[in-house]
């Protein structure tokens, strides 16, 4: 039986998570908080309410995947003929135009990135619940993993912009943002700060228990 | 405390294991032995170069704004925008909060995270430390998730092919100095180690 390892938590030592010094910790009064002896970030062994302020962002995200999804992200007016585009329309415009590559990118980003952001993250969240001690170094590499990726989903929300900017010709032709953009905005947010309010150390705490 | 923790206690970010950090050789990385998270490198004369890199970049921002970005053209008309555009409409066309995101993640965000970087480390290269360095360093730290300009460029990438099938799009100047750009911020990052600009701060306040 491997021996239980020694975390910071064990040794009453706080991380620092802005410049990652190790802070002992002092006994302090209820409602106090140390803050780091070298930074002055607030301390904690855990970050605060991980769990609960986890669920809450991909609960919210999850809503507002749906008027993401349902509603036009933008609209091209040619000749007074106005045609809504949703995330999923503007991808499959694309396939039919002959531009798979762009396609592939768009679809990934808009589509995959969320939904497997999303289920990454509530798998990760039930595992921690459920005090699992299944692989918890492909767990903690699937939060990283989690983590990084997010940012792409804005990719359209920065093409809505683009578009909207360069199409401006009046009767010709027009582009207008669309109120799903708003709410895609939403999922890429919430789902980023999903992601950060999860603390990985949670997985590993599991492993020291019971052993 | 020695620069890269010398023989200091380290604990992982990502596992909170608990053990001795020993002094690397340069270009090494320290991993975490339970969970494989990479905690520090010893990068050779990282905050040097992470300032020359950072100078470029700010340069190139510079530029970035200066100069037209794209500009379509249809049946003899033409429309010319700036990095900044594509913010503005939507902010003008009434989606002001997407139009606040837009420039604050694609605009904003990096040009901070360039000048304070800068603040910090060209008067930590000698070996001084200015008014606010650490609260200036900690708001860079937590900016940086946030800085967007590698995917506003994916965004005009798409947006061109999306448009170039149906009319002409000409790429300006601020377009390329924009990549310049996106190049010379992740030699920066990639140049520097913030474990020892930390490490700099202490020891000199």
């Amino acid at each position: 039986m491997k021996k239980t390892a020694v975390t910071a938590l064990s040794a009453s030592l706080l991380n620092c998570r802005t410049c990652h010094k190790l802070n002992q910790a002092q006994p302090l009064p209820r409602g106090c908080h140390q803050l780091c002896s070298r930074c002055g970030t607030r301390l904690y062994f855990r970050k605060p309410n991980s769990l609960a302020r986890s669920w809450a962002l991909t609960i919210t995200a999850l809503i507002l995947y749906i008027p993401a999804n349902l509603l036009p992200v933008m609209t091209v007016i040619s000749y007074g003929r106005g045609k809504p585009n949703t995330i999923l329309s503007g991808v499959t415009h694309l396939i039919a135009a002959g531009m798979y590559p762009i396609a592939l990118i768009v679809f990934v980003a808009s589509i995959i990135v969320p939904i497997v952001k999303l289920i990454a993250i509530i798998c990760l969240l039930i595992s921690v619940q459920k005090k699992s001690r299944w692989h918890p170094r492909q767990r903690t590499m699937l939060y990283r993993i989690t983590e990084g990726i997010g940012r792409w989903s804005m990719l359209d929300i920065f093409v809505i912009g683009i578009l909207t900017a360069l199409v401006k010709l009046g009767s010709i032709a027009t582009i207008e943002p669309g109120i799903g953009a708003v709410f895609f905005a939403g999922v890429v947010i919430t789902t980023i700060l999903a992601a950060m309010s999860f603390d990985p150390r949670l997985i590993w705490d599991a492993m020291e228990k019971e052993q | 405390m020695t620069k890269t923790a010398g023989n200091a206690l380290i604990a992982c970010h990502d596992c909170d294991l608990l053990f001795r950090a020993r002094p690397l050789r340069n270009s090494e990385r320290a991993a975490c032995p339970r969970c494989g998270a990479v905690l520090y490198h010893k990068r050779p004369q990282t905050i040097s170069r992470a300032l020359i890199y950072s100078l470029t970049a700010l340069i190139f921002f510079g530029l970035a704004n200066f100069f037209p970005f794209m500009t379509f053209k249809m049946q003899g008309r033409e429309q010319v925008t700036f990095l900044v555009s594509g913010g503005l409409e939507l902010f003008q066309q009434g989606f002001r909060g997407l139009g606040i995101l837009v420039l604050a993640v694609g605009v904003l965000l990096p040009f901070l995270r360039i000048i304070g970087t800068l603040y910090v480390l060209i008067p930590l290269e000698f070996n001084l430390v200015v008014w606010k360095a650490k609260e200036t360093f900690k708001f860079v730290e937590a900016i940086t998730p946030w800085a967007m300009m590698e995917v506003l460029m994916l965004g005009v990438i798409v947006a061109y092919v999306k448009l170039i099938d149906i009319t002409t799009i000409v790429l300006g100047t601020s377009l390329y100095s924009f990549a310049a750009l996106i190049l010379f911020m992740t030699l920066s990052s990639a140049a520097l180690e913030p474990i020892e600009v930390w490490a700099r701060l202490e020891q000199r306040s």
